[in-house]
């Protein structure tokens, strides 16, 4: 920004800004980083940088995370939280049993086709801004399941993933590590384009109109959300 | 301890009673390696099960396995003794490719209920009159069986997320009273996992229970399917009942595969074998009682971290063992992996130390957990379940003892080293939530008692006499169709897996017939009439893994 005109900035409309970045990441990537203040009043004054970077540091200090437990993984995850590993060390260990009072989601399992849905709006009903971690392989590529006829190839077909931490199951240590790694991008304002995320919420009436829906037309009402897996498309 | 209801002496029935009470019903034999079997027709399905159930005393059916063959279906009916577990006898009901339709057993075992909907889920068998014939597992709007044969998996799916709608509603609905229906689940913290419980209530009690699973179902058996005998089976039975209970689950298969095939495992690795299984069930019983304090009282700082604490022991010296804290694969088709870690004085004395600081750990949950009033108001004459109930429903291992069922796989159907060992089999009459958390926690003491004999073996055996492992061929090829069901006892009570061998180096069909399938059938039964949180309760000392109720 030229500093000749600093007030101009503030009143002027985001878009050139937003442009840029779209073109960047993708339209409809998520703007978590970008918040409501910087919206209205335009971008970097100082003040606004410094309350940023202030609330970086906050969001990275403080995390809720989600109570959250899918299948093995979710084990370790609660040697993470418990004694021993105590991840509430690193000021991230407030497990919320609702989504509503979340910022974090540790994906900790396999995701199975009828368990999609229900992540997916799980994962839409915490606040923004939120950031998940992907706990194991299965939430990589379906890990040792991979090849199953009713596992979805990674988490990342449904929901944005910040952080992978590999391992069948990871060590706890290695949970810690990975959120250390959020914190660290979340206090310097790092935010992650979304890569692969095939599978959405759909009204089943707006779907194209092929075999199989044809097949279910009797069953489901047109307002009803589905989620359809193109299995042939995975990963 | 006590002493719960006296076990009857079973009269041994022999082929020949077995025969003569079957007559000419039996349309041939198919005898499995296991047990006697016998082929009847799809419409005598019922009336042979219960001559069988009234008759003979064969009042446990085990187990259900449905198949495809390419020339028609097949529904195998695993049935055994509660008083002895060695007698079974298989009912194989073939139906035509055609028109795959069977009767139903329901009637007869309330289980069937459960187990048929899976046939017809993952097979495509129908079952005539059928009270509920529901898909189980996969979402209702699934096309296809993904175990029948000419299944496509590439093929796209569907799936919905609605409203569930109250079962209960036309019926219960008038200008007094009204219901409530309530999901919980299947994100939920009481629900260990993604179980979805479709709950309706009038007022504070529940009137209808549906437990809904399916949300961890990962073809486990497709994947058991698929791989070879020797090698690629053994890591998945670690995540059938993946709280730690690794070894125990490990164990089913490797029982199983060794029967099947004929292999022998040296006395030195039972030894290993019993002393590690048994460390896993003091795991899994510790995090059962961890997260019932986390169910009842919402108890996330003392009891859930004093359980964690002890987890944490129990892990470390499976890690030593092992290499792996939860994941084990530890055991080898005739055998273990290797044999106790280097310097071994120094891992026997850790474990001995462990079990030295267990009864006084043992003391502490009793102080603050089954002697707490809160607890005991709690627990106390809820979720009641009667032992007629527990049997119709299959239920096995805790459950089934903390309802004065006296069966233990371990000491009914003896493998391993546990014949030779000292222990009791616990069982409390109490049929309610508290006598199921007094056996869990007496078995954590019975637990500590084997290994101890364990450990005292393997410090004195012969240095010379340390084989792990026997010799087993680089691949497996069984002989076609040999059928073999084997189980043991889990954590969560009997593990058993069929496994039909189609002379290649991978099972043809392999089954699991999971404790945990089971237990949870039988959750409207404790849980309807009583209040919610009873509900709750009921479920939590039930002790559920869905990674093995989904499989
Ligand atoms: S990554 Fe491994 S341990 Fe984790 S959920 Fe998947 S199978 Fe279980």
């Amino acid at each position: 920004m030229s500093s000749e005109q600093p007030r101009q900035q503030i009143y002027d409309s985001t878009a050139p800004s937003t442009d840029t970045r779209d073109s960047r990441i993708g339209e409809g990537a998520d703007d978590r980083f970008n918040s409501k203040l910087r919206e209205a009043f335009g971008s970097t004054p100082f003040i606004l940088t410094k309350f940023d970077k202030f609330m970086n540091w906050v969001r990275g200090n403080s995390m809720f995370m989600l109570q959250f437990g899918i299948a093995c993984c979710s084990i370790e995850m609660m040697h993470t939280y418990a004694i021993k590993h105590d991840l509430d060390r690193f000021g991230a260990g407030v497990p919320r049993a609702s989504p509503r009072q979340a910022d974090v989601m540790i994906v900790p399992g396999t995701i199975v086709s009828k368990f999609g849905p229900r992540m997916k709006r799980v994962y839409d009903q915490m606040p923004e801004p939120k950031f998940v971690v992907g706990m194991g392989s299965c939430t990589i590529s379906g890990g040792p399941f991979q090849e199953g006829y009713n596992v979805v190839k990674g988490a990342e077909e449904i929901i944005p993933i910040d952080i992978h931490v590999p391992g069948c199951p990871p060590r706890p240590e290695a949970l810690v590590y990975g959120i250390a790694k959020l914190q660290e991008r979340i206090r310097n304002g790092e935010s992650t384009p979304v890569v692969v995320k095939p599978y959405e919420l759909e009204e089943f009436g707006d779907l194209p109109k092929d075999e199989l829906v044809q097949k279910l037309a009797d069953d489901i009402d047109e307002e009803d959300l589905v989620m359809r897996y193109n299995w042939a498309d995975s990963p | 301890m006590s002493t719960g209801l006296e076990r009857e002496p079973s009269v041994e029935v022999t082929e020949g009673d077995l025969e003569a009470l079957i007559g000419d019903r039996a349309l041939a034999r198919d005898d499995h390696l296991n047990a006697p079997g016998f082929v009847i027709r799809p419409d005598d399905v019922q009336d042979v099960l219960t001559d069988l159930r009234d008759e003979a005393g064969f009042d446990h059916l085990a187990n259900l396995t449905a198949q495809q063959y390419p020339d028609r279906y097949e529904s195998i009916y695993h049935l055994r003794k509660y008083a002895d577990p060695t007698q079974e006898v298989s009912i194989v009901v073939p139906t035509t490719t055609d028109e795959p339709v069977s009767q139903t057993a329901e009637p007869v075992f309330r289980t069937a209920d459960w187990h048929e909907r899976e046939a017809f889920d993952l097979v495509g068998i129908d079952y005539e009159g059928h009270p509920d014939p529901r898909r189980i597992l996969l979402p209702e709007t699934w096309q296809g069986h993904p175990l029948s044969e000419g299944y496509d998996q590439e093929k796209p799916q569907l799936v919905t997320l609605t409203e569930h709608a109250n079962p209960v509603q036309p019926d219960h609905h008038d200008d007094e009273s009204d219901t409530m229906f309530l999901n919980i689940g299947p994100h939920h913290p009481a629900t260990h996992g993604v179980l979805h419980i479709e709950t309706v209530l009038d007022g504070e009690t529940v009137v209808d229970v549906d437990p809904d699973i399916g949300y961890l179902h990962r073809c486990e058996e497709q994947m058991c399917q698929n791989g070879t005998y020797r090698h690629q089976i053994m890591p998945y039975p670690d995540r059938w009942d993946y709280v730690s209970a690794g070894l125990l689950n490990e164990w089913a298969y490797a029982r199983t595969a060794e029967d099947l095939a004929d292999i022998d495992v040296p006395e030195y690795a039972q030894v290993i074998r019993t002393m590690g299984a048994e460390l896993c069930r003091i795991a899994s019983h510790m995090l059962a009682l961890a997260t019932f304090a986390l169910d009842v009282y919402g108890d996330f700082t003392a009891i859930f971290q004093y359980g964690m604490r002890d987890r944490e022991v129990v892990q470390d010296i499976l890690e030593d063992l092992t290499g792996q804290r939860l994941m084990f694969n530890y055991f080898r088709l005739g055998g273990v992996a290797w044999d106790l870690p280097e310097p071994r004085e120094e891992f026997i004395e850790k474990t001995r130390d462990f079990l030295d600081g267990l009864p006084a750990k043992v003391d502490e949950y009793h102080d603050l957990l089954t002697a707490n009033e809160i607890f005991q108001i709690r627990t106390h004459d809820t979720g009641i379940l009667e032992p007629e109930v527990a049997k119709q429903y299959g239920c096995t291992g805790p459950v089934a003892r903390g309802s004065g069922i006296d069966y233990d796989i371990r000491r009914d159907d003896p493998y391993g080293y546990y014949d030779n060992l000292e222990w009791d089999v616990v069982t409390e009459d109490g049929c309610d939530n508290y006598s199921r958390v007094l056996v869990r926690m007496q078995e954590v003491e019975e637990s500590a008692k084997i290994i101890e004999q364990c450990l005292d073996l393997l410090e004195d055996w012969p240095e010379d006499e340390r084989t792990v492992q026997s010799n087993v061929p680089r691949t497996l090829k069984p002989d076609a169709d040999t059928e073999i069901y084997r189980s043991v006892e889990g954590a969560k009570g009997e593990l058993g897996i069929y496994i039909r061998a189609d002379g290649t180096d991978k099972p043809g069909r392999f089954k699991i017939r999971s404790p945990c399938f089971h237990n949870l059938s039988a959750l409207p039964e404790l849980s309807e009439g009583e209040y919610v949180p009873d509900l709750i309760a009921s479920l939590g000392s039930l002790d559920i893994v869905l990674g093995e109720v989904d499989r």
